[in-house]
């Protein structure tokens, strides 16, 4: 009976419910969605606007593309070498992911696909360390740094090695891929040790091409992490010319006495978010693939 | 077998990452519980007075700013981790049952993952601003008075309502893509059953949909009680380095800047005994949560059979 009437019977009332259900439910989303794009917007918006509509009460909330002020972009640049950080950045994520990635291959090799005394144990030992807090591990960072001579009369060269070298490895990274190595079928690594591959070569030609997937995550994640990095190039960088992205953002826009440029402010804030926000575009797939894959315990 | 033990093979290739961790991770974990017992540590002149158990956690709880910054990393912690986590996961049932047009707001709410947290607190701190912020002109156009929520003199409470926003916010991203590819791995069988059976779709999500999310439940949870207990970087978005709103400095502190408050004053000594003093409390509260977290859910997580 019961499934008779959802088999067959009323099916418009059903269409109707269906309906109604979808509209309520596409109405929650878009203002869930406005919730997450209006901070977007308004950056953008703001970016654009001239002082005087900046200073206009209420606010403008539409701007005609044709009124855009795009000097803005060029006073922010004035106001703090933007390029330069951002340089600096791309220059800081490009050695720790290539020294990430280089680290993490042979470990995470090891831990899937090697057998040797105490694996586990180690292993269980780094997986622990994950939830210490990173701030206990800065405190002595800093003064290893400090030991290395990287802080005192800093090059360049010492800030970027400061920046990079306490980041070419990780743990959570040797975890990840060693998932993805170990769902690589055993048959395919006997047959290759029959045929007299050696362990590099299986690694290399066989292991990686089939992680990729998971290393370009990793790579992305990492890049990220560093555009977003915040305290510890604080902490390490003597000059301001050495300093990433964020800093610089928050510098530039904090030692003003009095009233705030918002417009300039927001271009800098804009400039900033733009890069991410392409590489997010174009690499979505990989970035959720990565994201989801780490939030479930494999 | 074709294998064989190859121990000197193994730590070749693990020497690079291990050479590493040990330098920047295992090394520093025990020269923290060095420093945290020693007195007046002088690290220019690498001298000390001597050890000390408890006198560098008392410098800790003694700084002015403790109560204040426990306060508010607490309530950072409690508002914005159930929150975000239920808002998360409505959104991603939502998305999950929507065919249309689900790829379109999937990027829209991924987008906030990748962004620099500097770059959008600055753009919260405008949206609330006072005189030219939308947040205002919002509540104007239901016949609200502006609210001063981050400008000069702003009060505690509204400086703090407007940072949890943020919080809030830049967390959900994340959370929403765990739970949506939890949702499309959940056998669908479960939901036909439930539809032949017509059961109520409250009664599906409580029954159904609840119990085979909850290891991810479980895990966002306690990772999101993690990372709140760490709130730093937001401040500083939003507030820059006076953390707190002009005229009401600090005031939105937490116990992360007070582990970098100290280690700006490293050349004082005993200020890195007491930034690792801080960073050791601030351990300790993060493992006593995360245990009561595991104990809480130990019964309420549901492992269907055939995991991974």
């Amino acid at each position: 009976m019961v499934l008779d009437s959802v088999v067959y019977g009323d099916e418009k009332q059903n269409r109707r419910k269906a309906r109604i259900r979808f509209s309520l439910v596409l109405t929650m989303l878009i203002i869930f969605g406005l919730f997450v794009v209006i901070p977007f917007y308004w950056m953008m918006l703001t970016a654009f606007k001239t002082e005087a509509q900046v200073l206009t009460a209420p606010p403008i909330l539409w701007l005609n593309p044709l009124n855009w002020q795009f000097s803005n972009f060029a006073t922010a640049m004035d106001t703090a070498p933007f390029l330069r950080y951002m340089g600096n950045t791309v220059l800081v994520s490009s050695i720790s992911t290539v020294g990430t990635i280089f680290t993490t291959v042979f470990a995470a090799f090891a831990f899937a696909r090697l057998n040797f005394n105490g694996r586990d144990f180690l292993f269980m030992i780094l997986i622990s360390t994950m939830m210490i807090p990173g701030e206990i591990f800065v405190i002595t960072n800093f003064l290893t740094v400090v030991e290395l001579g990287w802080i005192q009369n800093q090059t360049y060269m010492n800030a970027i090695l400061a920046m990079t070298l306490p980041f070419m490895t990780s743990i959570f990274y040797i975890f990840f891929l060693r998932q993805s190595f170990r769902q690589i079928p055993d048959e395919l690594y006997y047959a290759a040790k029959v045929d007299g591959t050696t362990d590099l070569k299986y690694l290399f030609k066989i292991m990686v091409p089939i992680a990729l997937p998971t290393i370009i995550t990793i790579t992305i994640l990492n890049a990220m992490g560093t555009w977003n990095a915040y305290i510890w190039p604080r902490l390490v960088t003597q000059q301001q010319e050495f300093r990433l992205v964020s800093n610089g953002l928050r510098d530039a826009f904090s030692n003003i006495a009095g009233r705030i440029l918002y417009n300039e402010q927001m271009a800098a804030a804009l400039l900033v978010t733009f890069p991410l926000l392409v590489v997010f575009l174009l690499l979505k797939k990989y970035i959720i693939r990565g994201v989801s894959r780490s939030g479930i315990k494999g | 077998m074709l294998e064989d033990k190859s121990n000197v093979k193994a730590w070749f290739y693990l020497g690079p990452a291990l050479f590493l961790l040990s330098i920047f991770i295992f090394y520093p974990i025990f020269n923290a519980l060095f420093l945290v017992f020693l007195r007046d540590y002088n690290y220019l002149q690498g001298t000390w007075e001597g050890f000390t158990l408890f006198e560098n956690f008392f410098y800790v709880f003694r700084n002015q700013n403790f109560t204040q910054a426990l306060t508010n990393t607490m309530i950072i912690t409690f508002v914005s981790v159930p929150i975000s986590v239920i808002i998360a996961l409505l959104i991603s049932v939502w998305l999950n049952s929507v065919l249309k047009l689900r790829g379109f707001f999937q990027t829209i709410f991924f987008l906030p993952y990748v962004t620099n947290a500097i770059a959008i607190g600055m753009a919260f701190a405008f949206l609330f601003n006072q005189n030219y912020g939308l947040i205002n002109t919002m509540l104007g156009w239901v016949g609200l008075n502006p609210v001063n929520w981050v400008g000069l003199g702003a009060t505690w409470g509204n400086a703090m309502f407007s940072l949890l926003i943020y919080v809030v916010w830049a967390s959900l991203a994340f959370k929403i893509m765990v739970f949506l590819s939890g949702l499309q791995n959940i056998d669908k069988q479960y939901y036909d059953a439930a539809r032949v059976d017509s059961t109520k779709r409250y009664r599906i999500f409580r029954r159904i949909t609840v119990p085979l999310l909850s290891p991810m439940i479980f895990y966002i949870t306690i990772t999101s009680f993690i990372g709140a207990f760490k709130a730093y970087t937001q401040v500083i978005g939003m507030f820059g380095v006076r953390l707190g709103p002009p005229g009401n400095d600090k005031s939105l502190i937490t116990i992360v800047a007070l582990v970098y408050d100290a280690l700006d004053r490293s050349g004082v000594p005993g200020a890195l005994s007491e930034a690792a003093a801080t960073a050791i409390v601030l351990f300790l509260i993060t493992l006593v949560f995360t245990l009561i977290n595991m104990q809480v859910s130990k019964n309420r997580v549901h492992y269907s059979g055939g995991g991974k």
